[in-house]
């Protein structure tokens, strides 16, 4: 009962804090908005004893992209901070987004049901397995590290190349090097 | 504006004061991701954010003196490198790539050392991309040209 109640409460602030998102017109204030929102996510994960990933929302979610995405829109020119964009198409997305995931809940097992799909596939054997095999406490930790280790090495292999992309776009040394490169073009001209 | 929050004794204290425990943290998440909740994705982020928090308190310059920008390309490289290693070491010891078994005399202790060693990985090239981002969007100028 208790469960239930505090996952109403959170989900009604998740709902408020959508609702305040879609209104407010200041993007500094929509990006501290969905930093609540991914705080609130946090909550949502702990009270579904998905301790891993509370963790890694409230670092990720709600820390560092919090900073990044205040960054970039101090990085804005003045003018463009508060514009007002049409919202016609996006609400248009989004609704019928909320109407096809609508039609999929009734297809989706209940919350916790044991006899979901998901918890007869390979859960149980790593379940029952994993401590004897690896003599690691931490499922969650086998799983990552050892089961898919292989998928484990592209996950970070894809945030390398994600910073390796942003560090090509936006360093000065790049834009620098552009212009001097320039420089020595109009030089060779003469 | 960097100037005005440098010069400001409360922002200054409490981001020395902070530093280390964040760090601090992050390893503890680090290296007890074996037994409870955490690892190097976490770990990664967290010791980034000591380090954002310094640039973001004593300006972009500091903060580079601090984690150069070439030693913090070549890390982020060491980290995936550290990684994908571990699996071709594990191919010369006669495994499968990942297979951690044969990093050391009985399996239990290889699973140890190869999970010890890629959650490493994993949280060095975390830590060295988030702060290359912040550091990139902190030194870019919109109106450049």
């Amino acid at each position: 009962m208790n469960f239930l109640i505090i996952n109403f409460f959170l989900i009604s602030i998740l709902l408020l804090t959508t609702f305040y998102i879609f209104k407010t017109t200041s993007l500094i204030s929509v990006v501290a908005l969905t930093g609540i929102f991914s705080l609130v996510c946090t909550a949502i994960y702990v009270n579904l004893d998905a301790v891993d990933v509370a963790f890694t929302e409230a670092a990720v979610g709600s820390g560092i992209s919090t900073i990044l995405m205040v960054m970039a829109v101090a990085k804005l020119p003045e003018g463009k901070k508060n514009q007002l964009v049409n919202l016609f198409p996006s609400i248009i997305l989004s609704v019928s987004t909320v109407i096809v995931l609508m039609l999929i809940i009734t297809n989706l097992p209940l919350l916790g049901d044991p006899n979901a799909p998901i918890h007869l596939h390979v859960t149980p054997e790593y379940i029952k397995e994993s401590k004897s095999v690896f003599h690691i406490p931490n499922v969650v930790t086998n799983i990552l590290a050892s089961y898919r280790g292989f998928d484990t090495l592209g996950e970070t292999i894809v945030i390398f190349t994600a910073g390796l992309g942003v560090i090509v776009l936006l360093t000065s040394n790049t834009l620098n090097r552009k212009t001097k490169f320039k420089k020595k073009v109009k030089n060779n001209e003469r | 504006m960097k100037d005005s929050i440098s010069s400001s004794p409360i922002f200054n204290i409490v981001s020395r004061i902070l530093f280390a425990p964040i760090i601090i943290f992050g390893l503890y998440v680090q290296f007890h991701g074996d037994y409870g909740p955490g690892g190097g994705f976490q770990a990664g982020v967290i010791v980034a954010a000591a380090f954002i928090l310094y640039s973001m308190i004593f300006g972009l310059k500091k903060g580079e003196i601090l984690v150069p920008v070439k030693i913090n390309q070549y890390l982020m490289c060491f980290g995936v490198l550290l990684y994908a290693g571990v699996g071709v070491v594990s191919i010369f010891l006669n495994g499968n790539f990942l297979d951690y078994n044969v990093l050391a005399s009985n399996s239990s202790s290889g699973q140890h050392i190869g999970i010890i060693l890629i959650e490493l990985g994993v949280g060095i090239t975390v830590a060295t991309v988030m702060i290359a981002l912040y550091h990139s969007f902190a030194s870019f100028r919109i109106n450049h040209e």
